[in-house]
């Protein structure tokens, strides 16, 4: 096990490594300047200059790659050019949307899918599992940003049970605040259930067929107790890599969910970064979700090796 | 055949046919602007309505149905294009460094945000069309090298591979000859379902102004343009939606149709 770790952490090393030489290059190729964007055409060019030694472009790219790594490393997310705040303040800032997002848009996507996979596995073949593997698939189908346009319609324009947008805070109370990313939350979570659903369902239906479910119904156990008590426990493996995969997911799916209700999110942020040239704002964003993406993965891996033995001889 | 493939079929195919018809003949000019007739409902002379410009919408979506499809459809051949030979050499060489970097290098892209991506990669190089298919396909290469070198891996076990072997031909000539045909099923399944995907991704990056520009219509677009009018009128948003739900689901549904038909021992297990 101890072996294995180890060679999980060169290799999540690694991907970090190249994940942030990725990103930063493909951030410094970016045509204009942003010293001379935020100044104007008309800035003399002593000006840009010195803007330029003042926001540390001056410098050579490796030298600025391993500033921001080594800055990374240690909470220094470095300092936004046009807002002029520590970009880890904004961040945190914004991570107190879009956080509480992704998890309350997984608890929901979680709530639909389970009965939902487990009813349609049941009674598989029958009605009931037709009709829930049709949903799932229109569920699949729908983009998320236009089934929230249609909850705006319904639930904010006509029925007034959530505001169409904004979002209240959390100095009223949790209650408040998730009051206000309830249409969000359901429009990400709605997708990503449908996708639960079915891979719910196939897992149960693959150990349904297995022989220890035929000796569980031998000794005596009804179809619902070898159900709940034998098949459900063993077909969650790959419903929780789904969860796991999910959760990144939903966290840079919000980008576009926040741009319908106008929250305040890590997705706007990063878009407002964008139209202002604002580089190292784009560039830690954008690290922090794949570091995100990157350290599920490892953590579901882990997981696995230390309850199934036989997947720690896997690279 | 079954059901799903029959249904499939008939929605992707009359999508597939408003967009080639929108090159010859849409009702009228998607382009037209004509105020007085603005935010009409649907009826007899524009039968989808009109926009807030007064543009006829069911123009529109034939045109959109054109961006659309070509962005996906090239995604998906550059996923395919690139991610296939990339798996068969890594299947070729099983164990190889070559096979380690090439699915070190996929789980490095799979662990990208892809939605992020895009948006980073359209934002840099400037948002349209062209930059919106990149980032769409790029993401496609890990899915098609991924499912080619499973399938191929478990294909060189096979005895005519090793028949093959023994007559002295190349992994190359192997690979294509003998690994690539019998994996071709499989590739169009995924390729039906990446293109569903592409569908989805190029509407949400045009719906946040990063994929296809104006004067080029795509539906996205028109879903972010109807945002503002959703109250006031409502077929704005639903023509545009309604048409990348039926897309979508027509794909899918051919996709799990193909799957079937083309592989009858998947049908009692299908998910």
């Amino acid at each position: 096990m101890i072996g294995y770790v180890l060679r999980r952490l060169v290799s999540l090393a690694v991907s970090l490594v190249v994940a942030s030489m990725a990103i930063f290059m493909v951030v410094e190729v970016a045509p204009g300047d942003p010293a001379s964007f935020m100044l104007g055409v008309n800035a003399q060019p002593d000006t840009v200059a010195a803007l330029r030694a003042e926001l540390g472009l001056d410098v050579p790219q490796w030298e600025r790659y391993l500033a921001w790594v080594s800055g990374m490393l240690t909470g220094d997310f470095g300092t936004s050019y046009t807002y002029r705040t520590p970009v880890s303040q904004m961040i945190a800032d914004r991570l107190w949307v879009s956080l509480p997002l992704a998890l309350y848009a997984l608890v929901l996507s979680t709530a639909i899918a389970f009965p939902a996979g487990i009813y349609a596995a049941a009674r598989r073949g029958r009605a009931g599992d037709v009709a829930v593997m049709g949903a799932t698939q229109l569920g699949v189908a729908v983009p998320n940003f236009w089934f929230a346009m249609m909850m705006v319609v319904i639930f904010a324009i006509n029925l007034r049970w959530f505001n169409a947008g904004g979002f209240a805070g959390w100095d009223d109370g949790p209650w408040v605040g998730l009051h206000s990313l309830t249409l969000p939350a359901v429009s990400l979570a709605l997708p990503q259930a449908a996708i639960l659903a079915r891979v719910m369902r196939s897992s149960l239906l693959d150990i349904l067929g297995e022989d220890f479910m035929r000796s569980a119904r031998a000794k005596g156990l009804s179809r619902r107790q070898a159900l709940w008590r034998h098949a459900l426990r063993n077909a969650m493996i790959p419903v929780l890599t789904i969860i796991g995969l999910q959760f990144s997911f939903l966290l840079a799916g919000s980008i576009i969910i926040e741009q319908v209700f106008y929250l305040p999110g890590l997705g706007r942020l990063v878009f407002q970064a964008i139209s202002a040239r604002d580089l190292i704002v784009v560039e830690s964003v954008v690290m922090l979700l794949v570091f995100a993406v990157i350290m599920v993965n490892f953590l579901v891996d882990l997981a696995y090796a230390a309850v199934d033995p036989r997947l720690r001889s896997r690279t | 055949m079954n059901r799903n493939l029959v249904l499939g079929g008939v929605l992707s195919g009359a999508f597939l046919a408003a967009a080639l018809v929108s090159f010859v003949w849409t009702p009228h000019d998607p382009g037209a602007l004509n105020i007085p007739g603005r935010l009409q409902t649907p009826g007899a002379g524009h039968l989808l309505g009109t926009d807030h410009f007064g543009r006829d919408i069911l123009s529109m979506i034939m045109v959109g149905a054109r961006t659309s499809i070509a962005v996906a459809l090239v995604a998906v051949s550059i996923g395919m294009v690139l991610g296939v030979p990339l798996g068969l050499a890594a299947a070729a060489r099983r164990g190889s460094l070559l096979d380690e970097t090439i699915m070190r290098g996929n789980d490095l892209i799979f662990a990208f945000p892809s939605l992020v991506i895009a948006i980073l990669i359209t934002a840099v190089f400037g948002p349209g069309a062209v930059n919106a298919i990149v980032a769409i396909g790029i993401f496609n290469i890990p899915v098609f090298a991924r499912i080619s070198r499973g399938a191929a891996m478990a294909l060189w076990q096979r005895e005519f591979i090793m028949a093959a072997r023994v007559c002295g031909k190349s992994a190359a000539r192997i690979s294509a000859e003998h690994i690539l045909p019998n994996i071709a099923n499989l590739l169009i399944v995924q390729g039906t379902i990446q293109f569903s995907l592409g569908i989805l991704a190029e509407a949400g990056l045009s719906y946040v102004g990063l994929g296809a520009q104006p004067p080029l219509p795509s539906w996205g677009r028109m879903l972010a343009d109807a945002q503002t009018m959703v109250a006031l009128a409502p077929h704005l948003a639903l023509v545009p939606g309604c048409a990348i739900v039926l897309t979508v689901l027509g794909l899918n549904l051919m996709g799990d149709g193909l799957r079937d038909w083309l592989d009858p021992r998947l049908r009692v297990a299908r998910a």
